[in-house]
């Protein structure tokens, strides 16, 4: 098993963090992986994008050119994924900001409301959370089974008491798919 | 036990890898894409207790490298390419002095200034030695973040060994990105072996003056204090090659890269293998001493080469010089910071056999 995905959105959506979490958690479950972000020298926005490799074996470019699945974050980033996403590979919208259709016919869309589901726990910086729980969910490549013990070694301590709320917006995003 | 796996940039993997050899110093100046490793150096040297200097410059920073060195302490230094440019004056010196110590180069693409993303256009000017005089100082490339970790450890033994400079060049992917990796055991720095060349420590031992320099105006002394360094080369060239090989026996083409290179050609291997096309992979991890032999014995074989770079093309000649003109070699680069993709060089490679 290998899934690469290319995951994008602007800058303080927590992509950086998403992907981070990830490999991390993938790494937990005795996988190989490797993470690549890339984003300009602005200090806030742009677009912040993630090269991100999860296999079973040894991972060859650490570069996501054709990625079996895409994260769109925001409508910047719909036009970039459509360009390099693997013909009928997976794309996950965040269609609380993509109002909009792919133009490609090929992708298997999944639209969740990223934005919408985080605010109704709680707080809308846990979209990056609801949209790694549905990533899980529809492709079955990391179960983030060990997400709560990755997550108290991740955040310092005085942040330990958001980890219920991540931990809700993790399960939200599985039941969206 | 063994140590746990850990996430990590494969520039703070470089930074804790020093940590753990026993770097008791660390000058660097900031540049991008390396300043995790001067961060995660200032962070962690200071813990320790050890020496950490953001010097005022690149060129004050080797030469701190070079006084530190000097008093036989584990030192290392960092920067990306423009930096690196501006401390060859200091690694010539180094390398005329036969002092060990450790440069990082995580590569970015140039010339001059250039841009912030990953480049491996530093190639000559590693290996070839890329300050003035006659000389040359082990190269070692890593692939991955692990391998990062794994060779600046090896670099610190290596450079006591040989008492030259070693230098690790990665790029900014290598750099930048994130992987697992198992990081070596911690050394005490007290149980390292003594240099008895080391200059300082007189109040205690009462020797005589040592000297640590590159300087000698006698023309026949140079000449033999050249030829010396050149005969330990020599010895460096027949114990310290190291290299990857896979399945070049039965390939009809082998793809040569290093570092970043030479995982996206492995990812063309993989492609290649699922359309029946058999590709070799021959990644050295020492650049110098390069790994000529090997490929020298695979040319007499018949083999043909493809060498990927993200260049306009330094290492293939290397290649062509090992092949000696008994196999062919061809070249696929990108430059300016472009990552060559494995679909890219598949297509090269199919080309190049009529597929």
């Amino acid at each position: 098993m290998t899934e690469k995905t290319f995951m994008a959105g602007f800058g303080g959506q927590g992509i950086i963090s998403l992907g981070q979490l990830w490999v991390y958690c993938a790494m937990k479950e005795g996988l190989e992986v490797t993470f690549f972000p890339f984003y300009g020298a602005e200090k806030r926005g742009g677009v912040a994008r993630a090269s991100v490799i999860v296999s079973t074996k040894e991972i060859a470019s650490p570069l996501v050119t054709s990625p079996d699945s895409s994260i769109v974050m925001n409508m910047d980033s719909l036009p970039i994924c459509e360009e390099v996403a693997k013909k009928g590979g997976l794309m996950l919208i965040n269609s609380s900001l993509v109002k909009v259709d792919p133009k490609r016919g090929d992708l298997k869309v999944i639209k969740i409301p990223c934005n919408d589901i985080a605010e109704g726990i709680g707080d809308v910086k846990i979209a990056n959370m609801v949209m790694m729980g549905a990533l899980s969910k529809a492709t079955g490549a990391v179960k983030l089974d060990k997400l709560e013990a990755v997550l108290k070694t991740f955040f310092p301590e005085n942040k330990h008491k958001f980890i219920p709320m991540n931990m809700a917006a993790i399960e939200a995003g599985m039941k969206a798919v | 036990m063994a140590e746990e796996k850990r996430l990590m940039k494969g520039n703070e993997a470089i930074g804790e890898a020093a940590v753990r050899a026993g770097c008791m110093a660390y000058f660097g100046y900031p540049i991008t894409p390396q300043n995790e490793l001067t961060a995660y150096m200032a962070k962690h040297m200071l813990d320790k207790k050890r020496t950490f200097i953001q010097a005022e410059s690149e060129t004050a920073a080797i030469n701190m490298v070079f006084g530190a060195a000097s008093t036989g302490a584990r030192a290392m230094t960092s920067s990306s390419s423009p930096g690196i440019s501006l401390k060859q004056e200091g690694i010539s010196y180094a390398c005329g002095a036969d002092l060990p110590m450790v440069i990082v180069n995580v590569a970015r693409s140039g010339p001059g200034l250039g841009g912030i993303s990953p480049g491996q256009a530093d190639y000559f000017q590693s290996t070839r030695g890329g300050g003035h005089g006659d000389y040359f100082h082990l190269v070692l490339a890593p692939k991955s973040v692990q391998e990062a970790a794994d060779l600046t450890y090896k670099a610190f033994a290596l450079a006591d060994k040989w008492r030259m400079p070693v230098m690790i060049l990665a790029d900014g992917l290598i750099g930048q990105m994130m992987e697992g990796v198992v990081l070596p055991p911690p050394v005490d720095p007290a149980s390292l072996p003594a240099k008895p060349w080391a200059v300082g420590y007189q109040d205690a031992s009462h020797r005589p003056n040592n000297h640590v320099t590159s300087i000698n105006l006698v023309p026949a002394e140079l000449e033999a204090l050249v030829k010396a360094r050149f005969k330990r080369y020599e010895e460096i060239k027949a114990t310290e090659v190291r290299y990857e090989e896979v399945g070049c026996e039965d390939a009809d083409l082998i793809l040569v890269g290093y570092g970043t290179s030479s995982r996206v050609a492995l990812g063309a291997i993989e492609m290649a293998k699922a359309e029946g096309i058999k590709l070799g992979l021959f990644r050295p991890i020492t650049l110098w001493p390069f790994p000529a032999k090997r490929i020298g014995e695979l040319a007499a074989k018949g083999k043909k080469f493809l060498t990927v770079e993200m260049s306009m093309g330094q290492m293939v000649e290397d290649v062509r010089l090992a092949a000696a003109g008994k196999g062919e070699v061809y070249f696929y680069g990108r430059c300016g910071g472009v990552i060559p993709t494995e679909d890219e060089v598949l297509a090269e490679a199919k080309r190049l056999l009529g597929k």
